[in-house]
């Protein structure tokens, strides 16, 4: 536990780092792989949803239980390939399709108005109602050419984001 | 407090009471930024802000940090560095750990053959038991700290026994307690352990007044904070020492200091411990380690080093609330030993934060949202 590169070899190293295309410096996986051990507290080679809430900032997010859905029970090379979305080098279409699984809660590759509903509410709790949700929702997407049936696909989000990427990064800390 | 151990409940009115607002110290861009103009699909949809703090979490947060212990690096990874490290661990384990046993052992025997027959001969005269029980406390922890060659540097005036007040200091190891009370024989109040070290604490700790508190006992704050001004008005009681992080951190951090402390209406000393990691990491990690083991750990390193600061006492200032002046007594203490302050409570440990805080955010958010649809 703990223990840091004397686990990691080179090739492990490089494994890991082709499974997230690259996205990670090498220096950056080997933190990744401290910080995992750190949160994964018997070793066990996952991080289970507890070990994830035990950190208060990621507890206090209003997005945490959805994205606990995303990474309960990641092994590494998978932990890193998520937060590959979030390195300087992502592109456009790797942070919005992140942002597309966040939304897209059922896997089957469709958004559709209950299912931005959902993150709506999560995102406002109680300090909307849900028809000042259902308001806002149906007018932005009638601007955008969209109709409350409408299914958004990845290709929609993309679109929809155009050429601005969001800004996603999160800065990985090397010693 | 309504948590029990192994089994994280959100836990409300006592963590919102105890800390000023976290928003104040935590680096986030605000949770969503401020765009103007007309609603788009295009905001609504994106989460990227939320997204990467939540990842920015993940990947490193100040709260963990603050219990991190740094295992000690490795130096001897050369061919002669080795057998010298070798020595070095037969000399630390087969010389100096038995001779700390021993010594131990001895101040043990000494202290348990005169404090026994105090505790029953003198019952009727109080104050010459309590001044002799406390040169007898004073003397096994100068014993304990000796198993550890402990080497201590006190600066700044001794502690002295007076009404209306109250020692604070930073929390990194039970050792902490047995350190400070060498020089001066403390009250503390303390969590009860299981095991030898809550007999000790019910036997021998009893005579110098200590208070007990349990984490888990939601009732348990207002009997704790009532033990605590009764012991404080107290003139012949021992001074008493608080450690308001309630929780050890890893001597690098100060975590929130509880206001229970600041609200006894007397003067707080502040008092600011720092050890030398060059020599023994002498943070406890209670999830890691038991007491047992720590000590050991302790007594076959080579030495135990530390400086301790006796600071200016305080008292709170007009118009000052007790958690600003818990506050500004950590902003000293930190200053002093060297420690970053970090904004979270100790006993996140033990529990989530309330729901507070993210009820703020979506306050926020929904907030921006309603007042840009109104733009139109």
């Amino acid at each position: 536990m703990g223990n840091t590169s004397s686990m990691l070899t080179q090739y492990d190293i490089e494994e890991v780092q082709s499974h997230c295309q690259d996205l990670f410096e090498q220096q950056e996986i080997l933190s990744l792989y401290q910080r995992f051990c750190q949160l994964d507290r018997n070793a066990k080679g996952f991080i289970s949803s507890d070990e994830f809430l035990s950190v208060p900032e990621f507890a206090m997010n209003p997005l945490s239980l959805r994205l606990l859905k995303m990474v309960d029970g990641l092994n590494f090379k998978d932990f890193v390939a998520f937060l590959s979305a979030f390195s300087a080098k992502a592109s456009l279409k790797q942070k919005v399709k992140l942002i597309f699984q966040v939304y897209d809660s059922d896997c089957n590759g469709k958004v559709s108005f209950k299912d931005i509903m959902e993150v709506l509410r999560d995102l406002s709790g109680s300090f909307m109602s849900d028809e000042q949700r259902e308001r806002v929702l149906s007018q932005v997407l009638k601007e955008a050419g969209y109709t409350n049936d409408s299914f958004l696909t990845l290709e929609d989000f993309i679109k929809v984001f155009g050429s601005c990427k969001p800004e996603m990064d999160v800065e990985i800390p090397v010693d | 407090m309504s948590s029990t151990a192994g089994k994280l409940v959100t836990s409300r009115s006592e963590l919102e009471l105890d800390h000023p607002n976290i928003e104040d110290y935590l680096p986030s861009g605000s949770s969503i930024n401020e765009p103007r103009g007309k609603l788009r699909l295009r905001d609504l949809l994106d989460i990227s802000p939320t997204l990467t703090e939540a990842a920015g979490a993940i990947v490193d947060d100040s709260f963990t940090r603050c219990f991190k212990s740094n295992p000690p690096e490795p130096w001897n990874w050369n061919i002669y560095l080795f057998p010298l490290w070798c020595c070095g661990v037969v000399v630390r384990y087969c010389l100096l750990f038995p001779l700390r046993c021993i010594t131990l052992a001895f101040g043990w025997i000494i202290f348990l053959s005169a404090f026994i027959p105090l505790h029953s001969l003198l019952k009727g005269q109080d104050r010459l038991r309590k001044k002799i029980e406390r040169v007898l406390v004073e003397m096994i922890c100068s014993f304990f700290v000796a198993s550890w060659t402990g080497v201590v540097r006190y600066h700044g005036p001794r502690p002295s026994i007076r009404p209306k007040q109250v020692y604070v200091a930073n929390h990194t190891s039970m050792i902490d307690f047995i350190v400070l009370e060498q020089m001066t024989a403390f009250a503390v109040i303390m969590q009860k352990h299981p095991g030898w070290v809550g007999l000790l604490q019910s036997t021998i700790l009893e005579s110098v007044g200590c208070i007990w508190f349990n984490r888990s006992e939601a009732k348990d704050r207002e009997i704790v904070a009532r033990k605590l001004r009764d012991h404080v008005l107290g003139t012949d009681n021992n001074p008493l020492l608080i450690f308001p992080e309630g929780t050890c951190v890893n001597n690098n951090y100060t975590v929130m200091f509880k206001k229970g402390a600041f609200e006894l209406d007397c003067t707080v000393c502040p008092i600011a411990i720092k050890y030398n990691k060059i020599f023994v990491d002498a943070f406890w990690n209670s999830r890691k380690q038991s007491f047992t083991m720590h000590l050991l750990q302790l007594m076959t390193s080579w030495a135990v080093v530390c400086e301790v600061w006796y600071l200016e006492p305080q008292t709170i200032r007009p118009g000052e609330t007790a958690i600003e002046f818990a506050e500004r007594v950590r902003g000293m203490i930190s200053h002093r030993a060297g420690l970053k302050k970090v904004p979270w409570d100790g006993y996140l440990k033990y529990s989530r934060p309330s729901s507070k805080h993210s009820e703020r955010k979506q306050q926020s958010f929904a907030e921006s949202i309603l007042a840009r649809l109104e733009d139109k």
